[in-house]
């Protein structure tokens, strides 16, 4: 199943758009609070953000697949912008038959704890409740949120977060994880819809896993190369240190992990389209575990072989790295994965093992 | 583009592979009582009866006696037979690699000789590479040929090769050398296949820890070896030696060893475990199927006529680590006193499973080995 030649030409493009733009320089402001709207429009401009959202709605009607990879090379490049709560929200809220925009979107809940509602109030709707750590919560310019109403689960689009009390946060990396309080605030009901499509939480934040797997993938191979250019030409002991035998046993093993953990997310993202859904589950599943296992492993050794300049501030394999620490425990860690993947395989029985592995 | 370091392209399996796989699940169905715990052992009549099916050699050439099926089908038989624990001991050396290495750099009279021979499990084959003083390091072979009339004679000896007391040919690797002389250590690599009923060959049992009979150390004392039983040229060993570690190491039997003790696992565990031990068996679960992808990629690969060969070290050193990493999952969520005479299936596979494990990461190259292909790979050496 090789990937489509025009896939391949729009992930080059992408390539090249976050290698000029999405710079140390740029990524460092956003952290410090400034939301690169240069680097948003320049994204937006390939109409990668909406692709999946149908032509009708002002879409591609492209495959989540794609969009996926397209989410390898914004991880690749730590580009700090919300490109895969934007994908995922602008899919909800195209399935329910509500609006969608160019501009950077984010959805909520992101946790499995939290909980929103809504209830009528007169033509409208009243939501409350509370999410927290929402990925640019605070900066995105529309919401979509996903509150249990009367009848299920419902989608609330809003325009800007005016109406909700806002707890500024942020994750290892610097990227805003914002908590949002929402007390009985009047929402219209032109911007309340019925979840459809199976565009709703559960699946929300099984894409949600699965775009951390996609983006720690292309985290990884990033602090491969930042790793494989450092140790060929940092010399000690009169040499190349990526001469000595124990640096290239570790090179080795970073490598294995991050072909491991691409391979892995991969797998996940070509399970969007299986038709077993319990197999499908499984296999987002495995993207995420191992992924973040991989993660675990990979940003040590990157670090181990950089020696004290991996450490600072300055040098650029930070970038990658902390987005790892912090990719791999959002839309739940490894360990919430594996419970999953363990009691469907448990659930099934030690004699379905192999049947189940070989069908996924 | 960034660097990218190794390539692991998604493969779908075609329909007939999926058939292919029901097939083997029938057959392996009906002789459930030939399936082992941990090491398919040795059994002929199996191997006749998958001749007759063509499931050996089913890559190879018709005009061979092959049946030239897809390398993903085959991975699917091979995958299916390993899970099972079937018994692959007669045939498996050869139709993994002495088969392919005869087809690649043998001649026409070898392959008619030979390949047929192979697909009716006629003949098996064992692998005459590590000595005394050359484990890792094939270059030091010290074996040696020097041409004589009509072939060559042969002095030196083998160790660890496996069933070489019950394979009827070895393809041997040494060093041509004159008379007199020390072997070169770069130079003079050559490959011969030799009939281990010959004169001048005397095989000697090396048991492993488990007490088992499968190594062994074979003496070559003025060997006499047919000029037609030259494999490729000679000089040529080296590149053809490589080529056949290559489908050795390609193969799914490097992460399938201890799938036994994960399904036994499974079964201790029962249908509604708590969460941690879910996550434990879980986390091995991710790894096993991200190896299988993997590994499907190289099959992919090997169809495309790639030789994956960096591929091939980056899944067999994850897969062996990821094996061994199963008996130290397993005492943890389920300790037991390991007892290989356990009448309780788990209690007994646990203990093969921890005695089994060290050879994992050294028979076809060790991890330090493959983990050096790799760096290579990536451009350090």
């Amino acid at each position: 199943m090789a990937m489509r030649e025009e896939t391949r030409l729009l992930l080059d493009s992408m390539n090249r758009l976050f290698e000029d733009r999405s710079t140390k320089d740029v990524i460092d402001r956003a952290e410090r609070g400034a939301f690169p709207a240069e680097l948003w429009r320049a994204v937006a401009e390939t109409g990668v953000p909406l692709a999946v959202v149908p032509e009708a709605a002002g879409g591609a009607g492209a495959e989540w697949m794609d969009v996926m990879a397209a989410l390898r090379v914004a991880g690749r490049h730590a580009a700090p912008i919300p490109l895969a709560e934007t994908m995922i929200a602008a899919w909800v809220a195209a399935e329910a038959g509500l609006e969608v925009t160019e501009a950077p979107m984010t959805i909520a809940p992101v946790r499995r704890e939290d909980r929103l509602s809504v209830e009528r109030d007169g033509h409208g709707w009243l939501l409350s409740g509370r999410a927290t750590r929402v990925p640019w919560g605070a900066q995105a310019s529309r919401l979509v949120l996903l509150a249990d109403g009367p009848g299920g689960e419902m989608v609330v689009a809003l325009d800007g977060t005016n109406s909700a009390e806002v707890t500024a946060g942020r994750n290892l990396a610097g990227e805003p994880r914002d908590t949002l309080a929402f007390n009985a605030v009047p929402v219209s009901a032109e911007a309340v819809a019925p979840t459809r499509g199976g565009a709703d939480r559960a699946e929300v934040y099984r894409r949600g896993a699965l775009a951390r797997a996609m983006m720690m993938a292309g985290a990884m191979e990033r602090a491969l190369d930042t790793a494989l250019t450092y140790v060929q030409e940092r010399q000690q002991f009169g040499r190349q240190i990526s001469k000595f035998q124990a640096v290239q046993q570790q090179m080795a093993v970073l490598a294995g992990q991050t072909a491991a953990a691409v391979a892995a997310a991969e797998a996940g993202a070509e399970a969007l389209s299986h038709p077993d859904p319990e197999l499908r589950e499984l296999l987002i599943a495995v993207a995420k575990t191992r992924t973040g296992d991989a993660a675990t492993l990979a940003t040590e050794i990157a670090h181990q072989v950089h020696g004290a300049i991996g450490f600072t501030q300055e040098y650029s394999l930070q970038l990658s790295t902390r987005r790892l620490w912090s990719w791999r425990d959002e839309f739940g860690a490894e360990a919430e994965w594996a419970a999953r993947i363990g009691a469907i395989v448990c659930a099934r029985g030690a004699d379905a093992l192999w049947p189940t592995l070989t069908a996924a | 583009m960034t660097f990218q370091a190794f390539r692991f392209d998604p493969v779908e399996l075609p329909p007939e592979a999926q058939r292919l796989r029901h097939e083997v699940r029938d057959f392996l169905d009906a002789r459930r009582d030939k399936l082992e715990p941990i090491r398919g052992g040795r059994d002929r009549t199996f191997s006749r009866e998958m001749a007759e099916r063509g499931w050996i050699g089913m890559t190879w050439p018709k005009k061979y006696g092959g049946h030239e099926r897809s390398a993903l089908e085959r991975y699917v038989l091979i995958e299916e037979m390993l899970a099972a624990g079937a018994p692959l001991g007669f045939h498996y050396t050869a139709d993994r690699q002495s088969g392919p290495n005869i087809l690649r750099f043998g001649s026409e009279a070898q392959r008619e000789r030979f390949i047929p021979a192979i697909t009716r499990a006629e003949i098996s084959f064992c692998i005459g590479m590590s000595e005394p003083g050359s484990g890792s390091d094939l270059a030091g072979t010290r074996t040696r040929a020097v041409k004589v009339d009509g072939g060559y004679r042969v002095n030196g000896s083998k160790l660890w090769t496996s069933n070489a007391h019950q394979s009827d040919w070895m393809i041997l690797f040494c060093k041509m050398a004159r008379e007199g002389e020390e072997v070169d250590r770069h130079a003079g690599a050559t490959q011969f296949l030799v009939d281990l009923k010959s004169p001048g060959i005397e095989i000697r049992p090396v048991l492993n820890l488990l007490g088992e009979h499968h190594f062994n150390e074979v003496f070559l004392t003025d060997l006499f070896v047919p000029q037609d039983c030259l494999l490729g040229e000679e000089g040529s060993g080296w590149k053809q030696v490589t080529s056949e570690l290559g489908f050795e190491r390609s193969a799914p039997d490097r992460f399938l060893v201890l799938f036994k003790l994960l399904k036994e696992m499974v079964r201790v565990a029962g249908s509604n475990p708590d969460r941690a031990t879910a996550a434990a068996i879980g986390r091995m679960v991710a790894q096993l199927a991200t190896l299988r992808r993997m590994s499907l990629s190289i099959a992919g690969m090997l169809q495309a006529g790639e030789q994956p060969l960096n591929e091939a070290a980056v899944v067999k050193d994850l897969g062996t680590r990821y094996e061994q990493d199963l008996p130290i999952v397993a005492r943890t969520l389920f300790p037991a006193e390991p007892d290989i005479g356990a009448a309780d299936a788990y209690v007994a596979l646990l203990a093969s499973s921890i005695m089994n494990a060290p050879r994992l990461s050294i028979q076809g190259g060790t991890r330090e080995i493959l983990r050096g292909i790799i760096a290579r790979g990536l451009g350090l050496r």
